[in-house]
């Protein structure tokens, strides 16, 4: 393989001023991942402990091999949407190994508003079954949940994408085979009832963890009758009258090997048959990238630089390398998984669109998962490109990458615009895996082409009518637009709305995508099937 | 010149005949029992025949079917090693009557020396001073129990057949001596076929010293130095040395001449060994003649430089003995230290199971190792439990010791119970390194010897946390431990360590190989071995052997404890039971005997562990019984 001679100086000044200005950034998503771990608060936390309780996070560990990693899935999901703090949307996601085999875990943080369900609870919760079923994962569901918001009901009960999605989940799921185990180690009220009663196998912690349709105030307001939760839906009811639950746990650590061991009774389905070949580590430091990137959205980089820093032995080779060269193409290895790269180099011409549906076409007839690294202001506009159609061009590399059935991973690593988004796997494309880089934006186009936009149809609108448009109006009217698209475009926005999976450090984008690479591969290879591409 | 030789034993002896023969250019025959199908040396031998069930008495005690293999291989000489058929005159007789040569003296010698009682009459008539004691024909109770009595106490009684300190058995009291002579037949008829025994004064704290002798058909006799061998447990060497250190040349002319005077009032042919025991005045007492090649001819090779078995070879077809007294030469000092399958801190209790870890220390002209096992082979309950021995040569007594512990850190096994941190603590005990030897030796610093080694804790925790992040990073590569957007976490792994809970985690400084690793701890730089064996971690450092046990949470260890029947009475190995004491319904109060079980020779009593009632019995006399095997039932009254 052709190995990427980077030609960057570490030693320049321009390096070592992009490569702060990315530690400011990375230290501060750092910061805002070590608040989420306090959960609901130290209180809540040393009460759920004083219970006898082990943490959310504490029980994935447990849950876990030692030494697995655990590919968290919408860590800053809810930040700062609501007006109270809900860490992590009150439940916590990702992909880890059990006993060899990947999982999802999908854990309740009981310290955060009782782990009820906000709207953003129930996206993330839906998200992580989607994911789940995506990658063919068993799910494991560790229930510590008073069930929906009740003053948000309007957003968590009645749509198609609510509540009752879950439970559709977990029955079409296991329905295909995919293992659904929930571990009962708090309240599961009402709606989260049928969590441990969907799942193929459940287990509950007695003491702690109750199943019940109605506690036991309603209960009482209802017909009544006074119980105690314990008896109402406790372990003991479950386990030897009822036969909601199957297994009976001592304590949390107990419940967790149980849930180990149901993993270990799922033989394992085959997967994808990729063959994997021995890791190398890139010939230049991970860490690099900050350097390279930098955090001005502007200035521009050769993304072959991040490649290098990104691949085994800095090895990729390119395709069609002198054709449509604002996209870069070629085929690499990460963590020694084949992968095809597609990475921004410019905005997009009709030559690179079809450069990148053509290799994209090569990618899924190779059965080669594909990486997106998505840097993209859009397609090339003006009357010239119209003319050389570059819609239809565009067109032809949406319609690859929506038809694609090898695994996607794409990584927004600066900005993320318009059809750019679309034609490099966007969210909506169903990649396996988005995540965001710190520095990167995401927005349907910059704040300045909108403010300019949004301006010259004022100012047209006003010379229609023979007004003026004064400077100081312009500004007064590009000031907002600028603000609103730099705050709804930053990627705490969009984490915190689940459009993407998760922010990550550049430098841990190998080890992300190893892990990911990994988890995609329990799916079965699937043939693509392309639709019509206007040619 | 003989062509072809069956070696009618087995383990570390059959293998080290086998050698020799090979390299005079003989064909080997092994033979095998059921239990060592996969022995190394079966393996080893140019052919190997099996002979019966994994029992000694079925297998490799059986002179006819032995002689029959002989005949089928077109053997022309049995070399029969030591123990088993050694020394059984019966067997020598039946080779003669095959025209097939046996590797050792003819019938006279054995019978007279094999018997320790015409032994020491024989002695005597010969004016070779004896220990006193009692040697008589007449085995009855009363008489012996007379006997012991006039002799005083401690004594010993000794099977007359017997060897290797089977059947042997010290009386302190006037009231035990009927118990311990009732376990001293028992053990001479099971090892021997021969319940005969004989009484002798017990000597205080004497030194246990050897003379090897050689004489070939031609009237000529050579003496090829001496050994001390008084550092024993349970009348079992444990290391021995050539040549004894500090006696006077004097002593040690008048023991050699003595001893090859032995030998040719018996006629004696072939390798022999003329035991003494000296007392602290400088007197010696002829013990007896073992009428073999003992477990600890190497150290006599490896100073005076002549093969043994060589000699045994030649001598037996007829050739005459390659060097003269004068010719005799010997040069530095060699220790040897025997391995035993064996737990010292448990009574020397045998230990029986897979080996699973085996690395020695690299041979060459000064280290040796004589093994009958290797990776992976098991040790069964049916035979000794010595499976190794170490033997190391150098100029002087003092650098052969420290050689010897050398050697020894560097003998790694695991899978059973090893004497190796004993050996290594015997090699550095002051009165050993000073020569004050006694047979009492480790039994009077017994409490020094079987100490745990001294671990720096902190670096063994930390070892077992290099040596498992390592196995995580293998297996996860450079995601082990990821966390998005948080440090990665460490391993957790709660284990035991000299019997405290402590929790391993990840360190990665230092390198770890396949069997060793460099540990970097504190800025200074600690070497061991290792090996992981499921949940066991065992670390070979300088210091010993450091057991690390992870304690991986199992669902087992939450399931609920009332079940738990304290009446049960197991089995501590695995083992045959030969003895049953007790009957369905009758009292016993604690400490009682109630079985018997052997194994590797060794008796091992099983007493009640409270008052009770016996309930059922579920094994019978003769049955093989495996470990923790439930053997009765205990009701507690």
């Amino acid at each position: 393989m052709a190995t990427l001679s980077s030609s960057i100086n570490t030693q320049s000044e321009a390096f070592k001023l992009k490569s702060d200005a990315m530690q400011v950034l990375v230290d501060d998503l750092q910061q805002q991942v070590a608040k989420l771990q306090l959960g609901g608060g130290e209180s809540y936390q040393a009460k759920h402990l004083s219970r006898g309780k082990m943490l959310p996070r504490h029980r994935i560990d447990a849950l876990l091999d030692q030494g697995s990693p655990f590919l968290e899935v919408g860590q800053l999901a809810a930040h700062q949407v609501y007006d109270m703090a809900v860490p992590s949307a009150g439940i916590i996601c990702g992909v880890g190994l059990v006993n060899g085999r990947h999982c999802m875990v999908i854990a309740n943080d009981a310290t955060v508003k009782g782990g009820t369900y906000f709207p953003l609870t129930v996206k993330k919760h839906l998200r992580a079954q989607d994911i789940a079923l995506q990658n063919n994962l068993p799910c494991i569901y560790l229930v510590d949940s008073g069930g929906a918001n009740l003053p948000q009901q309007d957003e968590v009960f009645p749509d198609k994408l609510h509540f009752g999605r879950i439970f559709y989940n977990q029955a079409t799921m296991s329905s295909q085979g995919i293992p659904q185990i929930a571990v009962v180690m708090g309240s599961c009220t009402a709606g989260g009832a049928y969590v441990p009663a969907m799942a193929d196998e459940s287990i509950i912690v007695k003491q702690q963890g109750t199943i019940f349709l109605a506690g036991p105030p309603l209960v009482k307001a209802a017909t009544g009758e006074e119980v105690s939760a314990e008896e109402l839906g406790g372990a003991d009811t479950h386990c030897r009258v009822s036969g909601v639950a199957d297994h009976y746990a001592q304590s949390d650590e107990h419940a967790l090997l149980i849930a180990r061991q149901c993993i270990s009774n799922c033989p394992k389905t085959a997967g994808n048959p990729l063959l994997r070949r021995p890791s190398s580590l890139p010939r230049y430091s991970s860490e690099q990238i900050y350097g390279v990137v930098g955090t001005d959205l502007r200035k521009p980089f050769d993304v072959r630089d991040v490649i290098a820093r990104v691949v085994d032995d800095s090895a990729f080779d390119e395709f069609k390398a002198l054709y449509g060269t604002t996209l870069v193409c070629g085929f690499s290895h990460i963590d020694g998984y084949p992968v095809g790269i597609v990475a921004n180099n410019g905005v997009l011409f009709s030559e690179s669109a079809q450069k990148g549906a053509h290799f994209i076409e090569l990618c899924c007839q190779r059965q080669i998962p594909l990486v997106f690294l998505q840097n993209i202001t859009g397609f090339m506009v003006g009357k010239k490109y119209e003319a050389q159609g570059i819609a239809k061009h565009g067109a032809k590399m949406v319609m690859a990458v929506a038809c694609a059935k090898v695994p996607k991973f794409t990584i927004i690593i600066g900005g993320s615009y318009g059809a750019g988004n679309y034609g490099m796997c966007g969210r909506a494309f169903e990649p396996n895996f988005l995540w965001m880089w710190p520095n990167s934006r995401i927005s349907v186009m910059g704040g300045e082409q909108a403010a300019g936009v949004l301006t010259q149809v004022k100012r047209d609108q006003l010379a229609a009518r023979g007004e003026a448009f004064s400077d100081a109006d312009e500004k007064s009217m590009r000031e907002p637009v600028l603000q609103q698209y730099e705050h709804q475009g930053h990627p705490y926005y969009a984490s915190a709305r689940l459009w993407d999976d998760g922010i990550i450090d550049p430098k841990d984008t190998r080890s992300v995508l190893s892990v990911a690479l990994a988890t995609a591969l329990n799916k079965p290879a699937q043939d693509t099937r392309f639709g019509v591409f206007r040619m | 010149m003989l062509k072809t030789v069956l070696i009618a034993n087995r383990g570390e002896i059959a293998c080290r005949v086998m050698r020799t023969a090979k390299a005079m250019g003989m064909r080997t025959i092994a033979i095998y029992s059921d239990a060592d199908a996969n022995a190394l040396h079966v393996k080893e031998a140019d052919e190997a025949w099996h002979i019966g069930p994994a029992t000694a008495a079925q297998s490799y005690l059986r002179a006819d079917k032995i002689l029959a293999v002989a005949l089928a291989s077109k053997a022309d000489c049995i070399h029969p090693g030591y123990g088993f058929l050694s020394e059984n005159a019966d067997f020598v007789a039946a080779c003669q009557a095959k025209n097939i040569i046996f590797i050792g003296p003819d019938v006279p010698a054995i019978e007279q020396m094999g018997s320790k009682s015409a032994a020491k009459i024989i002695m005597t008539e010969a004016g070779i001073p004896l220990v006193p004691g009692y040697h008589g024909t007449s085995q009855d109770d009363a008489l012996l129990q007379y006997e012991a009595d006039q002799i005083g106490y401690p004594l010993l009684i000794k099977a007359v057949a017997g060897g290797g300190g089977k059947g042997m058995r010290v009386v302190d009291r006037p009231e035990d001596f009927l118990t311990h002579l009732a376990g001293a037949r028992r053990e001479g008829l099971a090892s021997f076929g021969n319940s005969d025994v004989l009484i002798e004064k017990y000597l205080i704290a004497p030194r246990h010293v050897e003379v090897q002798v050689f004489c070939d058909r031609h009237g000529h006799g050579v003496y090829l130095g001496d050994r001390d061998c008084s550092a024993q447990r349970r009348h079992q060497k444990v290391i021995e040395e050539a040549p004894a250190p500090s006696l006077s040349d004097d002593l040690r002319q008048k023991m050699g001449t003595t001893a090859v005077e032995a030998a040719q009032a018996i006629d004696y042919v072939g390798a022999g060994t003329v035991e003494f025991l000296l007392d602290s005045n400088g007197g010696y007492y002829f013990m007896e003649m073992n009428t073999r090649l003992q477990v600890e001819h190497p150290v006599t090779e490896m100073v005076t430089g002549v093969d043994l078995v060589a000699w045994q070879f030649k001598v037996a077809a007829g050739q005459p003995l390659p060097l003269t007294q004068e010719q005799v030469c010997l040069q530095g000092h060699s220790f040897e230290a025997r391995i035993y399958a064996e737990d010292p801190t448990q009574d020397f209790q045998p230990s029986t199971g897979h080996i699973g870890h085996l690395r020695t220390p690299k041979q060459d002209a000064t280290i040796r190792i004589d093994t009958g096992v290797g990776q992976d082979d098991e040790i069964s309950p049916f035979y000794d439990p010595m499976i190794a021995k170490l033997i190391v040569w150098a100029p002087n007594r003092e650098e052969a010791l420290a050689k010897l512990d050398i050697a020894l850190q560097d003998y790694h096994l695991e899978g059973i119970h090893t004497n190796i941190d004993f050996l290594r603590r015997l090699a550095k005990l002051q009165d050993f390194q000073d020569a004050k030897l006694h047979t009492n030796i480790i039994d009077q610093h017994q409490d020094y010897l079987l100490s745990p080694s001294l671990q720096n804790e902190q670096v063994i925790l930390a070892m077992a946390g290099l040596v498992l992040g390592t196995q995580a990073y293998k297996t996860y590569g450079d995601c082990a431990g990821l966390r998005l957007n948080m440090p990665r976490i460490s391993l957790a792994l709660r284990a035991q360590y000299l019997g405290k809970n402590c929790v391993i985690t990840t360190h990665t400084l230092g390198k770890v190989g396949p069997h060793s690793l460099v540990l970097d701890y504190a800025g200074s730089l600690h070497k061991a071995g290792f090996c992981l064996m499921g949940d066991q971690l065992s670390l070979f450092t300088p210091q010993g052997k450091a057991v690390v046990s992870l304690k991986i949470p199992k669902i087992g260890d939450f399931l609920d404890n009332n079940d738990h029947n304290t009446g049960q009475i197991t089995a501590p190995m695995n083992g045959c039971l030969i003895a049953c004491l007790v009957t369905p319904g009758i009292s016993v109060v604690a400490g009682d005997a109630l079985m018997v079980v052997e194994a590797m020779k060794m008796e091992h009593t099983i007493v009640a562990p409270s008052d009770g009632v016996i309930g059922e019995i579920y094994f019978k006399v003769g049955d093989l019984v495996d470990a923790d095997a439930q053997l009765l039932d205990l009701q507690e009254s």
